[in-house]
């Protein structure tokens, strides 16, 4: 056990005298959380929307009234007046405006008759998010404008009575597992892939191997290094992310036994799955050229930044092997829903067999000789 | 008569179809320094790397502290210290941190651990370095701790992969007088790789010369220069060249070989360097040369290297680029 534990003492303190891995580690993250997380997510305000009105009926003057409501409220768009549908059609064509609104000909008129009065909306729908957002406040306008001013004393249609379990989620606590996961992810990329492999080329191990250190010693040494690397990252960016995201768990002692237990198996998992993928690589270049391409198959399948149930079904089952996936499902268990430890066992247990069984496979190949 | 610190038998180490180490036999005794010699790419790290169980054998055995290096790979690397060409200390570390966890993969307790590491800071002169970042110390220090490195555990066989590659001269000696006091203090075995002649001269007590994987000649550096047909070298310069030289050279009396250098400078192997050199003036005086330089030396390891493998050793460290310039449009052919 001293070998085991020599190795463990070397790796840490290199790791301590330089900040640089924790540092890159954790920025990587940090700053996707911050820019990501308020990039995506957020409400659309200030859209242009003209408005051309060939009916300037009392009900055309109700609908603008609307609008201007919109305008000063919610802050989703502001109307420009236009007098010709083809120029306002032209502009959202050319981007100069987002949206056009056309009240028709008889509009009024059709409104009082019952006489299946419409409005027109050209909206530039190569921008989902915008003209979603147009369509949304436009359609909760329609709605308003025809429901009835006395209501009927007995509902005569199903209603939806929606409860929302959490308080409102935004886009930075939606994304705060992800960056844990990706926290870790780095630590052990670099902290066990890289810095293994430059050890090998460098020579480090073949001092190793010149000593009676055995096989295991030698595995696990090297293993649980890059792990405590990947736990201390996980612990770090769970707090500094939590506090950014704005999100009080951290402070529950209860909460930290399940984050605490969710980022050991993590990084239990990560790092014997980068030891089985690096165990017979001896060229310094193949990490580094290695970290896109998996942090692209690891992460983006995870659910971490669209949920898993909108995947085709190969990407599905990507998503079903891939230990990001559970560790952000674990993550977002806790951090977001407080699910206790039951809401995570499965993540746990996956992640801990997932940990141990790709060291059980690395570890025979792992070679004792150079 | 005690048994070899080391036994090499008809070993041998293949890479597919290529023979790195062509069956070689040796033996080191006890507190000796043994000097393994040769161009890089000769199988000397190879032979080491074997002995220090980091690869494995293809053939033959090899017996190193009385255990076989194939069977008993663990009670082998408990007796030797190895040092590999590469400076594989940790910069970030202090010196001190450096030889405390390579003692605690030897399993050495603590007690014994402190005491063995002021020891060989001592023995290498670094005991007022030991709590500096091995980053801050020089090539020469660095080097002196790692062979602080691998006496730490107290071996009794120690293995020195080209210990002074990359070092200044001053730096290069400084290795040497310790690698001796280490031995005559700890009566340490040693057995190093090298390139250098003068390494392997001034320091080692026997040399094998290794050439393309097989050993070439054997002996103490005495024995492998008188093995050698002539006295001494006569290196003379001729201040042009002309085809003749190399025949009239050979054929003046106690001359045993000749070998072209470069451009009009020869070194001339001979019973008696005296009796050269003045034939040397004769001919030039007759043919109305000009000598430019003239030189009489003992034979040198070189000399060896060059009688048993017909090539010089630096001819295989450094390879001159072959560079031709494209011929510019309208150059005269």
């Amino acid at each position: 056990m001293i070998r085991m534990f020599a190795i463990v003492e070397r790796e840490m303190r290199k790791f301590f005298r330089s900040p640089m891995l924790m540092i890159m580690s954790l920025m990587m993250p940090i700053l996707q959380l911050i820019i990501m997380g308020n990039a995506f997510g957020g409400k659309i305000v200030g859209e242009k929307v003209a408005v051309v009105d060939y009916d300037h009926g009392p009900q055309a003057v109700r609908l603008r009234e609307a609008f201007d409501s919109i305008a000063v409220n919610i802050k989703t768009f502001t109307t420009v007046e236009y007098t010709d549908e083809v120029q306002a059609r032209e502009d959202v064509r050319t981007g100069k405006i987002n949206a056009a609104v056309i009240i028709p000909k008889q509009y009024s008129r059709r409104v009082y008759a019952q006489d299946a009065p419409v409005i027109g909306l050209v909206v530039d729908d190569s921008d989902q998010f915008s003209s979603g957002s147009i369509e949304a406040e436009m359609q909760s306008v329609v709605t308003a404008l025809t429901t009835p001013v006395i209501q009927p004393r007995m509902a005569n249609q199903i209603a939806l009575e929606i409860v929302e379990l959490y308080p409102y989620v935004n886009y930075l606590k939606y994304l705060l597992p992800a960056c844990c996961a990706m926290a870790m992810y780095i630590s052990v990329m670099i902290g066990g892939g890289m810095l293994y492999i430059d050890d090998k080329a460098r020579g480090v191990h073949e001092g190793y191997l010149v000593t009676p250190i055995t096989k295991l010693e030698l595995v696990f040494g090297i293993n649980t290094a890059a792990a405590i690397k990947a736990v201390l990252s996980g612990i770090c960016l769970t707090v500094i992310g939590s506090l950014i995201a704005g999100l009080g768990v951290v402070f529950h002692p209860m909460a930290d036994l399940e984050l605490l237990a969710m980022i050991i198996v993590t990084a239990i998992a990560f790092n014997g799955m980068m030891f089985l993928l690096m165990v017979r690589v001896d060229d310094p270049l193949t990490p580094r050229a290695m970290f896109g391409v998996l942090n692209l198959l690891l992460f983006y399948p995870s659910g971490a930044m669209y949920p898993i149930a909108a995947f085709p079904p190969w990407l599905r089952a990507l998503s079903v092997i891939d230990p990001f996936t559970y560790c952000v499902d674990g993550f977002k268990s806790i951090l977001l829903k407080d699910g206790g430890f039951v809401s995570i066992q499965y993540d746990l247990l996956f992640l801990f067999v997932f940990g141990i069984g790709t060291l059980l496979i690395a570890t025979p190949l792992f070679k004792r000789t150079l | 008569m005690t048994a070899p610190a080391i036994e090499v038998v008809h070993i041998v180490k293949r890479y597919g179809d290529f023979e790195a180490v062509k069956d070689v036999s040796f033996s080191v005794a006890e507190g000796e320094i043994f000097g393994l010699l040769g161009p890089n790419g000769a199988g000397k790290s190879t032979l080491i790397r074997m002995m220090t169980t980091l690869i494995p054998l293809t053939a033959g055995k090899a017996i190193v502290a009385g255990h076989d290096v194939a069977k008993e790979a663990d009670a082998v690397r408990h007796m030797i210290g190895v040092i590999p060409q590469a400076l594989t200390s940790d910069p970030d570390l202090t010196v001190e941190e450096n030889l405390s966890i390579y003692a605690k993969l030897y399993s050495v307790p603590k007690a014994e651990r402190i005491q063995n590491i002021a020891e060989v800071l001592e023995a290498v002169d670094l005991s007022k370095w030991r709590g500096a970042q091995v980053k801050t110390l020089s090539g020469g220090m660095r080097r002196r701790v790692e062979i602080a490195r691998g006496l730490v555990h107290n071996p009794r066989i120690f293995f020195l992969d080209e210990p002074t590659t990359g070092l200044d001269p001053v730096s290069r000696i400084a290795v040497w007088e310790m690698l001796s006091n280490l031995r005559a203090k700890r009566n340490l075995t040693i057995l190093i790789t090298t390139h250098y002649m003068d390494e392997a001269d001034k320091l080692c007590d026997r040399i094998a010369i290794v050439d393309h994987g097989k050993l070439v000649a054997l002996g103490t550096p005495l024995e492998l220069k008188h093995s050698v047909p002539g006295a001494n070298v006569v290196e003379v310069h001729f201040d042009r060249e002309t085809p003749e030289w190399q025949d009239r050279l050979e054929g003046l009396e106690g001359v045993t070989s000749v070998q072209a250098e470069s451009e009009g400078f020869y070194r001339v192997l001979t019973s008696s360097g005296s009796k050269t050199t003045m034939q040397l003036v004769e001919l030039a005086a007759s043919l109305g040369e000009t000598l430019t330089s003239l030189s009489v030396q003992n034979t040198t390891l070189d000399d060896v290297f060059v009688h048993y493998t017909g090539r010089q050793l630096r001819d295989e460290q450094v390879k001159p680029p072959v560079f031709t310039l494209p011929p510019r449009p309208g150059m005269q052919p």
